[in-house]
């Protein structure tokens, strides 16, 4: 668990990030640290999207599979990386 | 073809010799030549055209000896029979006809040459196909003389009236159809029905949805648990790397692309000009000559077409014994295509010192004169001589009284009387120094309301003196057609100097009669008196309810306006018809003679006594030392104003009352004037008292002029306009005291906004506004401080003399008793210590 704390801390300590959300198999949040209601919509939202990004990858190429899907919006940036069925959520602000 | 000199000797067609320039045809026998490539085969000069000498029908072929090698080759052969005749036989030329004394004959019948027009008119006549049949009746003779009587009877009604020959089939002659060609089409079997849930138990259910959360302790197992453990450990890696990505650099940013805001990539002719350049500078002797421009505006349509209104340089007005000098005052029209020359005069009743083409129809121009008079101008008669001053202006002007046709050639350059001019009572008392439509968007009542304005164009005019009144006028008829005293005066002062040409009645309903709506006063914030203003603004107002009506209205106010609707026919409409408008901003800025700014609404309200009196304005500050000369809205951003005077000028931003958010710092020569670039929100120009411009751009340096053009002109510059042409020509037009026009073209550089110059001008602006508020917080708070202190050390004053008087007696008192322990102690040490009790008393 202390490992998951420090890779967390580490994470948002990073310059500009504004939040980061860890999400389980089921889209549920586990550990966030935006508030309740953000972290849930984001999570519901980014884990259909996820699926959908990474089924497409795989239909292309098998072999190939997701590693980082990067949302580039007008106010800043959220990436999303799904690994073994939990998923990293990590909003970023792009220094301009 | 080449012929070789041994073929040549053959055929005996030598060159300049057998065959020479004058006889250069020779005839050669097929057969010889034929003899000829048999024997020499390949070498033979004949055997490219071998075939075709084969195919040649007639016995000799033409050689033909190209002296001018026309063909490229020394000689050519001819290869039909027909080219052949026609060279040798060239058709003989036409021997021109002797023009004698023809007599002209009659033309004889010749033979009618039949061109197949007979058969259509043979097809077309009617012809007998046989003998006409006739019958010869005759009756006994007993009966003659007796009338006849003649029927009609039909062929059936007799059996054997006719002989009928019936149709039958003949089965020789059947025919079995073998193929038939049918067509089916696939018809979707359509079948509508309807079903209808009849809602038997009426039931309210309702369905609401949260998601789901993990419980505490859900969450701590997840977190324990292996599988996260690896996810932990492989993702950051690749997350830190992209987040380091987005801090090193964005990916969207072209820079490339960013950095070609210098130089246009098509233009790399090297002379890119940083400065203004001149285009045409405008004088003219005749009208031009002692006299100061006083203002100029750019025709709103026409190209090239500027306006300028001439006063006179002196500044007291002559009594009427020099009146063989006053010249009468103009306004003249200048073209680019003409510069010497003015295009078109208005004649003033004054000098104008202010005038403006109204927005909606560029014909109708209005102008304030020295006396303080409103003046209207038509021009629609002469619009086309101005737009057709591409060319030489040959066109006979409208209105010459003189009809010498010798004169066309001396362009004689129209001048339009003007159309109304208002009653001399209810005008301004002194001149008018500024007049300013209307927009088209909406209009005012009598009471200063604004409403909306349902033909969409211009039709009030707002002017302002130094008599410390702003007036509004209407150029429309009003409702109530009084017949005013100023009738009589019609007959008085005709200017006898220009003849009288046709006036356009378009204002004759105005004309000596037109009062203003209202007037709106300034009077002075804390003291009595008012204000005399020079120069006003107020915020332009772009229509936004135009949504909201349905599109019937749309429509016909779309038609409406392209018809520029006659002003004469116009006629002011009751104040209850129409909708007022909430949204429009009815507070204007005005510069005052004293140099201050003032801010005040232009609605009048009722005071206690029931009549309507204008407020107070809202503030009013003075920042410039000497005369206002220009108040302008920034044409990028709706509530940035700059304002000249003196010998400095000022940025304001509307709503902050409490001062300017830039001040410039003082400069040497008093400013004269002061306009915003068009195209770029950050630049603006300023004309200065020795002739010189200063382009200033806020986003460059701040305390000085980016670019100083020193000495356009020797005198003190009196106006500056921009205007945009064309999209690649901005022009600045220059006016002075020496009454000359200068056109500048403002470079590139100068006119192409930088990136998000927009963003970065309101930034800027934003920044001043929070320093300044800032700035008045600090003075406050220095203020306050400042009372403080005084207050603390009035206070200490007085206390201070008693305090010390009572302080040095308790030191005093103090220093004796310690000295006394300390002789008592030292005694005692030495055993002289007496019982001094009675020393004690001082």
């Amino acid at each position: 668990m202390a490992e998951v704390e420090e890779t967390l801390k580490r994470i948002e300590a990073h310059k500009g990030v504004i939040g980061t959300i860890v999400v389980n198999a089921e889209g549920i949040p586990i550990r966030t640290n935006l508030d309740n209601s953000t972290a849930v919509q984001y999570a519901g939202l980014l884990r259909h999207l996820t699926m959908l990004a990474r089924s497409t990858v795989r239909d292309i190429d098998p072999q190939n599979d997701l590693i980082v899907l990067r949302i580039r919006t007008k106010k800043y940036e959220i990436m999303v990386t799904p690994e073994n069925g939990f998923l990293l959520i990590v909003i970023q602000n792009p220094c301009e | 073809m080449v012929l070789t000199s041994v073929t040549q000797k053959l055929f005996g067609c030598c060159a300049d010799e057998d065959v020479t320039g004058e006889s250069p045809y020779k005839l050669l026998k097929k057969d010889d030549i034929i003899q000829d490539i048999k024997t020499r085969a390949a070498v033979s000069d004949f055997s490219p055209v071998k075939q075709i000498v084969l195919d040649y029908p007639e016995e000799e072929i033409l050689l033909v000896y190209d002296r001018d090698f026309t063909y490229d080759q020394c000689f050519y052969l001819v290869l039909t029979p027909e080219a052949k005749d026609r060279i040798l036989n060239p058709p003989k030329p036409e021997t021109p006809g002797v023009l004698e004394n023809e007599v002209i004959k009659t033309p004889e019948p010749k033979e009618w040459i039949s061109l197949g027009s007979e058969l259509e008119i043979d097809e077309e006549s009617v012809k007998e196909t046989r003998e006409k049949l006739w019958y010869k009746f005759s009756r006994v003779r007993r009966k003659f003389g007796v009338p006849a009587c003649f029927s009609d009877r039909n062929t059936a009604d007799a059996k054997d009236g006719y002989l009928e020959c019936a149709s039958y089939q003949d089965s020789r002659f059947s025919i079995k159809q073998m193929q038939r060609d049918c067509g089916t089409q696939a018809v979707p079997r359509l079948q509508s029905s309807s079903a209808q849930t009849q809602w038997k138990f009426q039931r309210n259910i309702f369905t609401q949805y949260k998601p789901r959360e993990l419980s505490e302790e859900e969450a701590e197992n997840i977190l324990q648990a292996d599988s996260l453990r690896n996810f932990c450990n492989s993702v950051p890696h690749r997350v830190l790397q992209a987040l380091q990505q987005e801090e090193i650099m964005n990916v969207f940013f072209d820079d490339l692309k960013a950095l070609g805001t210098g130089a246009e990539a098509g233009d790399w002719s090297g002379k890119v000009s940083e400065g203004l350049m001149l285009y045409q500078a405008f004088t003219d002797q005749k009208y031009a000559k002692d006299k100061k421009i006083s203002s100029i505006s750019w025709h709103p349509t026409i190209y090239g077409v500027i306006a300028v209104a001439l006063i006179e340089k002196k500044e007291e007005r002559f009594s009427e014994s020099t009146a063989s000098e006053v010249r009468p005052s103009l306004i003249v029209f200048y073209s680019f295509s003409d510069p010497s020359n003015p295009q078109l005069l208005l004649e003033c009743p004054d000098d104008i010192f202010a005038f403006e083409f109204c927005p909606s129809d560029p014909n109708i121009i209005v102008g304030g004169c020295m006396n303080g008079q409103v003046v209207l101008w038509d021009i629609s008669a002469h619009v086309t001589h101005l737009q057709g001053t591409q060319s030489s202006g040959k066109k006979a002007s409208v209105n010459t009284d003189t009809f010498d046709l010798d004169d066309n050639k001396e362009n004689k350059t129209p001048v339009v009387r003007y159309c109304a001019v208002s009653a001399l009572e209810s005008s301004h008392k002194a001149r008018i120094t500024d007049v300013q439509w209307l927009p088209p968007t909406f209009e005012v009542t009598r009471t200063g309301l604004p409403v909306e304005n349902k033909h969409n164009i211009s039709v009030q005019v707002v002017t302002c003196s130094p008599d410390c009144a702003i007036m509004f006028w209407d150029v429309r008829m009003p409702k109530l057609l009084s017949q005013s005293v100023s009738d009589k005066k019609q007959n008085v002062d005709q200017k006898t100097q220009m003849s009288s040409y046709s006036v356009p009645d378009t204002f004759k309903h105005l004309d000596r009669t037109w009062k203003p709506l209202f007037r709106v006063s300034l009077p002075r914030i804390s003291t009595s008196g008012e204000y005399a203003p020079l120069k006003f603004n107020f915020e332009p107002y772009t229509c936004s309810s135009n949504k909201d009506r349905d599109t019937e209205e749309a429509d016909e106010n779309d038609d409406s306006s392209k018809i520029i609707p006659d002003y004469s026919q116009l006629r002011v409409p009751s104040a209850k018809t129409l909708t007022a408008l909430e949204d429009v901003n009815t507070k204007l800025y005005f510069g005052t003679e004293d140099g201050e700014i003032g801010y005040t609404d232009w609605k009048l309200g009722k005071d206690d006594s029931g009549r309507l009196h204008s407020a107070k304005p809202l503030s009013c500050i003075g920042i410039h030392h000497w005369l206002v000369n220009t108040v302008q809205r920034s044409p990028f951003l709706k509530d940035i104003i700059l304002t000249t005077g003196g010998w400095n000028f000022a940025i304001w931003k509307e709503g902050i009352m409490d001062g300017p958010i830039i001040l410039s710092p003082s400069s040497e020569q008093v400013c004269t004037v002061g306009c915003w670039s068009l195209s770029r929100p950050a630049v603006f120009f300023i004309g200065k008292d020795d002739g010189s411009i200063e382009v200033w751009n806020l986003l460059e340096k701040t305390s000085e002029p980016a670019q100083v053009h020193a000495h356009i002109t020797n005198a003190k510059i009196t106006s500056i306009t921009p205007w945009i042409a064309a999209p690649k020509q901005h022009f600045l037009a220059v006016t002075d005291e020496l009454g000359m026009v200068r056109v500048f073209e403002i470079p590139k550089t100068l006119y192409i906004p930088s990136r998000s110059e927009g963003l970065s001008v309101k930034k800027y602006f934003e920044l001043e506004e929070e320093r300044l508020k800032d700035y008045l917080k600090k003075e406050e708070l220095w203020a306050k401080e400042k009372k403080e202190t005084e207050e603390l050390k009035k206070k200490m004053e007085p206390d201070k003399p008693v305090k010390s008087l009572k302080e040095n007696d308790d030191v005093n008192m103090k220093e004796h008793s310690d000295y006394l322990t300390l002789e008592e102690s030292i005694l005692k040490g030495m055993g002289l210590w007496t019982a001094t009790a009675d020393t004690q008393d001082t």
